[in-house]
């Protein structure tokens, strides 16, 4: 079935994807060290619960986090923690990022399955195992799939498994389905089924017809199978949603809202595996392609492995290497140091020479021709976002809408001034992200100080008033002392009367 | 025309009455022009203005009595905010006050160092510290505005301010190159 709708703007793009689907899946060999990084993507950061030098199982839990929101993180392959230390990470600030080092054993046991969570399992326990496994999104944004779970659970009446890829190049998710359709379908089941949605969408693109063809022979009734026309960004989640419905996603919010959650088809695979097989997610495919690499294809990595052995396991890079980026060519970002490991969220690394990724050119002054806004997939003014993302108004682009903005890079595409919108447009929601930060900072400092006011006037009273108490308690205090002596005089007096009269000085010293 | 003059002059009393009874009974306590001062400075609390907190200070800008470039955690920013908020021209911060951060900072209690004085739990004006007498304090970093007002009471110079982000959770997308700006 083909979509019905279609979404505002975008750009027809070569895929480029058959180059890398001719050869098998191949599974990368086990690397020497795997690089663990803790917490490089959203949120704070795992902590690690395994010590240096200890021995661990392979999908034995390795860090938590504090925050319920955080996955867990589990060992690939049993080996030893040979350090907790900084190493490169796959960021586009080329930081370094505490990281765990795991020298691997390929003889070391393995921990346990769990037990197998069947269809009828209760949705609560199927969320508490998606948590448990570890599972973030696997289409390239890493968002925990526990926490998106827990926020659609009983709003939403539509699953759409997305397999439309996000960008050219990449063929992951295609060659996921060609190979793993029944586990996609069954993982699709187990989402369903944990969030309440009675009806599953599964979204191809139009192009990826062998995937299409695995996933209808695998689909039974209860799955619709739809295809989308290929046209960039197909992939992304408010893109799609507008495709299926003809709605669109409002600003702000999220697909939740029409009662749709979208889930990569990777997650979908990822939480057959945790529920069904009893394991965390510990590999995932990732696209190796590129014009600088010897034998493009999809590979079965392990978490940790190093960009470098992913690129051996594809014939090797090609002498005209310029750049390994991580992620498409229009959404991704280059990576400085091939030692960088893979992480949930890496789904390709595009190896390109100059002629593929050529240098950016100089950007020349805004001509207005509008054709930005004509690509915008989003239905922005990126000419206009533009003006105030250099002058730094945070509040004029939050008004204009750039929060919707998915950074798909449509716009800097077709700008023939060659101005690199998208890197202006990050720097914009950094800065609106950084102002809300700091306006939900001011407003709980100024709850925080109007409680110790209060409190401080309060304790002030307090004190008054003990001080007026303790000096009403002396005046009258004072009263029944001179009441006691005059009493005590008095008594002495009559004494004194009595000894008189009987002649005797009354025992007075 | 007495009858027209004893009408109107009537209406004009009973209205009168009526506007200066609800003067009288319905007045708002909370000068919304302070509110909305208060609102746009940086609630840190540091008392650099002058003036022992934000609110204090928002009280002096509205009555005129203290200026609007005094506020050194707001910056320039804070200083236009408060220009366009009260129709005034926009100055530079005045130097007497501070000079703006560049970055968030909160504070940090070596920890070993304290001797539990309490001194800088007294000093906080947003009771970010927590500890006892003769107990080790520790700052309650989501809480700390960076004011900076524990680091004179400590004996011990034991608090010492640090970014309030470091490494990746610190770095932002930065703006492109463009030739002309720095």
């Amino acid at each position: 079935m083909n979509a019905a709708h279609r979404f505002p703007g975008g750009l027809r793009l070569e895929p480029n994807r058959a180059i890398s689907t001719r050869h098998p899946v191949t599974a990368v060999p086990l690397p020497e060290r795997l690089i663990l990084p803790l917490g490089a993507a959203l949120g704070a950061p795992a902590q690690p619960c395994v010590s240096e030098g200890e021995r661990v199982r392979a999908g034995q839990c390795l860090a938590e986090g504090e925050d319920p929101a955080v996955p867990p993180l589990h060992a690939p392959a049993g080996g030893r923690v040979a350090a907790i230390t900084a190493h490169p990470a796959p960021h586009p600030s080329n930081l370094a990022v505490t990281s765990l080092v795991l020298e691997t054993d390929p003889d070391a046991a393995a921990e346990p399955a769990w037990p197998a969570l069947d269809a009828g399992a209760d949705p609560a326990a199927l969320r508490a195992r998606v948590h448990a496994a570890g599972i973030t999104g696997l289409g390239g944004a890493g968002f925990p799939t526990a926490a998106k779970l827990a926020d659609a659970a009983g709003r939403v009446h539509t699953l759409v498994l997305n397999g439309a890829e996000c960008e050219p190049w990449i063929s992951c998710d295609d060659m996921l389905m060609r190979t793993r359709a029944a586990a996609v379908l069954s993982g699709g089941r187990l989402l369903a089924r944990a969030v309440g949605a009675g009806r599953i969408v599964v979204a191809l693109e139009a192009d990826a017809e062998a995937a299409l063809e695995a996933v209808t022979a695998a689909a039974d009734d209860d799955v619709e199978v739809v295809t989308v026309p290929a046209r960039y960004p197909a992939g992304g989640e408010r893109q799609l949603v507008q495709a299926l419905t003809g709605q669109e996603v409002p600003a702000g919010d999220l697909p939740t809202t029409l009662g749709i959650l979208c889930q990569n088809v990777g997650t979908a695979e990822a939480v057959h595996r945790a529920a069904v097989e009893g394991r965390a997610l510990t590999h995932r495919y990732v696209t190796v392609t590129g014009d600088a690499v010897a034998d493009p294809r999809v590979v079965l990595a392990p978490l940790g492995a190093p960009f470098s052995d992913l690129l051996a396991a594809a014939g090797g890079a090609t002498p005209g290497l310029d750049r390994l980026i991580m992620g498409g060519p229009m959404m991704g970002f280059t990576v400085a140091d091939p030692a960088v490991p893979v992480v949930a969220a890496t789904n390709c690394i595009l190896a390109a020479t100059t002629a593929l990724c050529p240098p950016p050119q100089p950007a020349l002054p805004c001509i207005r021709c509008g054709a930005c806004a004509e690509a915008c997939p989003a239905s922005l003014q990126p000419q206009q976002l533009y003006w105030h993302a250099r002058g730094g108004e945070v509040d004029t682009l939050a008004a204009l809408g750039l929060g919707d903005c998915i950074e798909c890079g449509a716009c800097a595409y077709v700008c023939p001034s060659h101005i690199p919108l998208i890197q202006y447009f990050r720097h914009g929601k950094a800065e609106m992200a950084d102002a809300r930060q700091a306006r939900t900072i001011a407003e709980r400092a100024r709850e925080r100080y109007e409680a110790r006011q209060a409190r401080l006037a309060r304790e002030a009273e307090e004190r008054r008033q003990r001080r007026e108490q303790k000096k009403a308690q002396a005046r009258s205090g004072g009263d029944a002392r001179k009441a006691a002596v005059a009493a005590a005089l008095e008594k002495r007096r009559r004494r004194r009367g009595t000894a008189e009269s009987d002649g005797d000085d009354g025992g007075r010293p | 025309m007495w009858a027209a003059l004893l009408v109107l002059g009537g209406l004009g009393l009973a209205f009168g009455a009526l506007l200066g009874f609800s003067a009288r009974r319905l007045r708002d306590d909370d000068d919304p022009l302070v509110e909305r001062i208060d609102a746009v400075l940086p609630q840190t609390q540091c008392a650099q203005c002058g003036y022992p907190g934000c609110r204090p200070y928002a009280e002096a800008v509205a009555s005129g009595e203290a200026d609007i470039n005094q506020c050194p955690p707001g910056g320039e920013t804070g200083v236009q905010a408060l220009a366009e908020l009260l129709g005034r021209e926009p100055k530079p911060l005045n130097p007497d006050n501070g000079e703006a951060k560049t970055e968030a900072t909160v504070a940090w209690i070596d920890e070993s160092v304290c001797i539990g004085c309490t001194k800088c739990i007294q000093a906080c004006p947003v009771d970010a510290i927590v500890g006892a007498p003769q107990h080790m304090h520790t700052v309650i970093r989501d809480e700390c505005t960076g004011c900076e007002l524990c680091i004179e009471p400590c004996p011990v110079d034991c608090i010492h301010m640090a970014p309030r982000e470091t490494g990746v959770r610190a770095w932002r997308w930065p703006l492109p190159a463009e030739p002309g700006r720095p």
